[in-house]
């Protein structure tokens, strides 16, 4: 299944795991310490977050650390500019809306 | 075919705050109006294609404005706006939440707060929306809600909408 940016950040745990590993790479165990949750559960999210191409796995010795794919992360911005276009289509009706009622005016 | 107003929109991440400017060709009283009557403001709130309907509209200093933002599919998504402070013709605040249809807000969404100044020129009207969230994950989730598939396919539909209301 292909997975996006949307579906790494639809769950509250996702985005916690996001903004730890933004400051620095970390491994699964001590992500699972910031949760109350298991460490299995923890695996499940960045297996996820990995394909959605938000992280990206890399083994050091013994433990594989986490890292946080930035440009990936970049995407979000692309939301902000979806919300920028709600904001242009509700002007683009109120506009409308207002020149039909100055015409009632008249 | 239409002129170009005045538009600005900023997203601050470290405050968390949006900030949207927009000119508007009429005067404040009619633009006021617009915004603050729940009739006006059900033919325009919801972006397309979603339709907005209003619920219950109490424009004053702690009173309300209960609404329904629903999608071609019948899917509604209930909002309340708590109205703080209400300065007639130049400005308004108040809080923006997801609820459900008896008013019971919805605590998995954070609140926004708006602020909306009118400034009348002699041209235009500008009114500076400052939206002010804990955390923009709300901005997030609202995107992902389903906002994002609105727009592609609704502009054509809103057109002739708008040409006939104008009949």
């Amino acid at each position: 299944m292909r997975r996006d940016i949307f579906q790494a950040i639809a769950d509250p745990t996702r985005r916690a795991i996001i903004t730890l590993i933004a400051v620095q790479a970390m491994t699964p165990n001590t992500l699972a310490e910031h949760f109350d949750i298991t460490r299995q559960a923890v695996s499940k999210h960045l297996r996820i977050l990995q394909e959605c191409d938000v992280v990206r796995a890399e083994q050091q010795g013994r433990e594989i650390y986490y890292h946080l794919e930035i440009e990936k992360m970049k995407e979000i911005d692309k939301w902000l500019e979806q919300f920028r276009k709600i904001w242009e289509t509700r002007f683009s009706q109120l506009d409308d809306l207002l020149s039909t009622l100055k015409k009632q005016k008249k | 075919m239409k002129t170009a107003l005045l538009f600005n929109f900023s997203v601050n991440r470290e405050n968390n705050t949006i900030h949207v400017t927009r000119a508007f060709d009429a005067d404040a009283e009619l633009v006021w109006k617009a915004w603050t009557t729940a009739e006006l403001l059900d033919q325009w709130w919801a972006p397309q294609p979603y339709r907005n309907q209003t619920k219950s509209m109490d424009f004053r200093e702690g009173g309300v404005w209960h609404y329904s933002m629903i999608s071609p599919e019948n899917e509604t998504h209930w909002c309340r706006f708590d109205y703080e402070k209400i300065v007639p013709h130049e400005s308004y605040s108040g809080l923006d939440a997801f609820c459900d249809e008896a008013g019971n807000i919805n605590t998995g969404f954070s609140r926004m707060h708006w602020e909306n100044v009118f400034s009348q020129s002699a041209e235009h009207t500008t009114v500076t929306i400052t939206i002010t969230m804990d955390t923009l994950e709300t901005l997030e989730k609202i995107i992902a809600m389903g906002f994002k598939e609105g727009f592609t396919m609704g502009l054509n539909q809103l057109d002739e909408l708008l040409s006939n209301l104008k009949k």
